[in-house]
């Protein structure tokens, strides 16, 4: 037997944007085993909430991640709004889900770049990067702000689109939509990254679910778990059907996250056809006094907000498991018997967001 | 543009950052915005930067880490903090496990705003940091004669 040597990869590392540490046991060239060490970007603002008042402390809860920074606020104001009772309106439902959309398509466009930065294809990366700012010049033209929008609020939405924006934003979609197909053509088709993505880092449908995946990782291995049927915001007069690949390897979770590029762009279409006239928020009275867990669909999977309050303007707790955090263990997984080539990929293909996970 | 007499590479590390800026500093240096034109790439081995651009306030654990970085780049050296939990914390001052801004640990010689740093923001502080690495060159030859 091979002598044991243990490589360190990270916390800083070129293909990790975000510090995470890896101890990868080597026997040769192969992973043997993965001890993950976290917390280098913990910050603690959960216990933020309790020196914030709980309309304030939407703000926060938009930092916590700067790629789903949106969808984070939304599921912090659905649990908020879920305890104090508050209907929304039809009309904020819909701009959230508009929204919650976009931000769905610039993450996982932002992810091809940096998978295709891993395997060594840099131009791909640039390209992926060039388009992306097609959907920020949306969000800056609707919120005011590229990354974190700060748009969303308990009762409703901070501003409304009027109906030309909202054309003009619909307009825009198929050229980025032609754009996506030039690029994803390369992806899907292309002879090197099928070779360095084809039955790599396997998970099969059984450990998916043992093991507790979410999110397209949880869909490459055919499991069709999605929150969106939840029916939350306006999903539910929405057709969201589930993207399913069945392979489990590196190259269907990428094909899941193209496929749901071009679902993510058809539902923006749908739900700006229906789209109802009316306020975009309502005044908020009184204060939250119970508890709820509120689940939304982030472009990385399943992630739960949980809100306790008791009737003050000071929540007593706020808790977020992010999919990141669920995915870890599928990774380790995966890691272990793979080779050292592939760390960068398998780790790369979970879409780990670390900021979400450590907060 | 006469003081632009050579092309620093650029090395990003993300202390606490919520991935805001740490986007916008990738977005800064691909297509659209483009640093690279200025021969200014991002790497990923502290030996070989010169400008260290650092994203998010300091936390326990990440501050040992960012002290390496430095002291493993050559001199002269610049750093730019950019954004607003890197020079102050911005809205995390007060989380239990936030140190404040990089300037607590590392002289830091640029300071880009923003939550998020806009990349116009981080190509206006990359090119002081430019200006600033001249400088330190000038001095560092004139105490060596």
């Amino acid at each position: 037997m091979a002598r044991k040597t243990i490589i360190p990869f990270g916390p800083q590392h070129p293909v990790l944007p975000e510090p995470i540490h890896f101890d990868l046991v080597m026997e040769d060239e192969t992973v043997v085993d993965a001890v993950p060490s976290i917390s280098y970007v913990h910050r603690g603002l959960e216990r933020l909430i309790e020196k914030r008042d709980f309309v304030d402390f939407v703000h926060v809860a938009d930092r916590i991640c700067g790629l789903c920074s949106f969808m984070h606020s939304m599921g912090y104001c659905q649990a908020v709004e879920e305890i104090m009772g508050i209907e929304v309106p039809e009309r904020a439902l819909y701009l959230r889900t508009i929204w919650a959309e976009l931000s769905r398509v610039h993450s996982h466009i932002f992810w091809l770049g940096v998978a295709a930065d891993a395997f060594g294809f840099e131009s791909l990366f640039m390209q992926s990067m060039r388009l992306r700012e097609a959907v920020l010049d949306v969000f800056e033209a609707t919120t005011g702000a590229r990354v974190i929008l700060g748009v969303c609020k308990v009762g409703g939405v901070r501003r409304d689109i009027d109906t030309d924006t909202l054309h003009g934003i619909v307009d825009r979609l198929p050229t980025l939509k032609a754009n996506l197909e030039e690029i994803s053509a390369v992806f899907i088709n292309d002879y090197s990254i099928q070779h360095r993505l084809i039955g790599v880092g396997y998970i099969s449908k059984e450990d998916a679910y043992t093991l507790g995946c979410v999110g397209p990782m949880a869909r490459a291995s055919g499991l069709a778990m999605d929150m969106r049927f939840l029916g939350y915001a306006a999903y539910k007069y929405l057709d969201v059907e589930p993207i399913v690949e069945s392979t489990g390897d590196c190259y269907a979770r990428c094909l899941v996250r193209i496929r749901e590029i071009f679902h993510s762009i058809d539902l923006i279409h749908q739900a700006a056809e229906k789209i109802p006239e009316g306020p975009f928020d309502l005044k908020v009275k009184g204060a939250p006094n119970g508890e709820f867990f509120s689940r939304i669909e982030q472009p990385r999977g399943e992630v739960i907000h949980y809100v306790k309050g008791n009737g003050s303007r000071f929540l007593q707790r706020f808790r977020v498991r992010v999919p990141t955090f669920s995915n870890i263990p599928a990774m380790i997984k995966a890691l272990k018997g793979s080779g050292i080539a592939d760390v960068p990929n398998i780790i790369l293909t979970l879409d780990p967001c670390i900021s979400c996970t450590e907060r | 543009m006469a003081w632009f007499k050579r092309s620093p590479w650029i090395l990003h590390y993300n202390a606490t950052s919520c991935n805001g800026c740490d986007t916008e500093v990738i977005v800064s240096l691909t297509p659209l915005y483009d640093l690279e034109r200025f021969g200014i790439i991002n790497t990923g081995n502290p030996k070989h930067a010169d400008i260290l651009a650092v994203t998010g306030s300091v936390n326990e654990k990440s501050v040992q880490v960012l002290k390496n970085l430095y002291d493993q780049m050559p001199n002269p050296k610049v750093i730019v903090a950019v954004g607003l939990c890197a020079i102050s914390g911005c809205v995390f001052q007060d989380c239990y496990n936030v140190m404040g801004g990089v300037d607590k640990v590392l002289p830091v010689d640029v300071y880009v705003p923003g939550c998020a740093a806009r990349p116009e923001a981080i190509i206006d502080g990359v090119i002081m940091a430019c200006e600033i690495l001249e400088k330190k060159y000038r001095e560092q030859k004139k105490r060596r004669g």
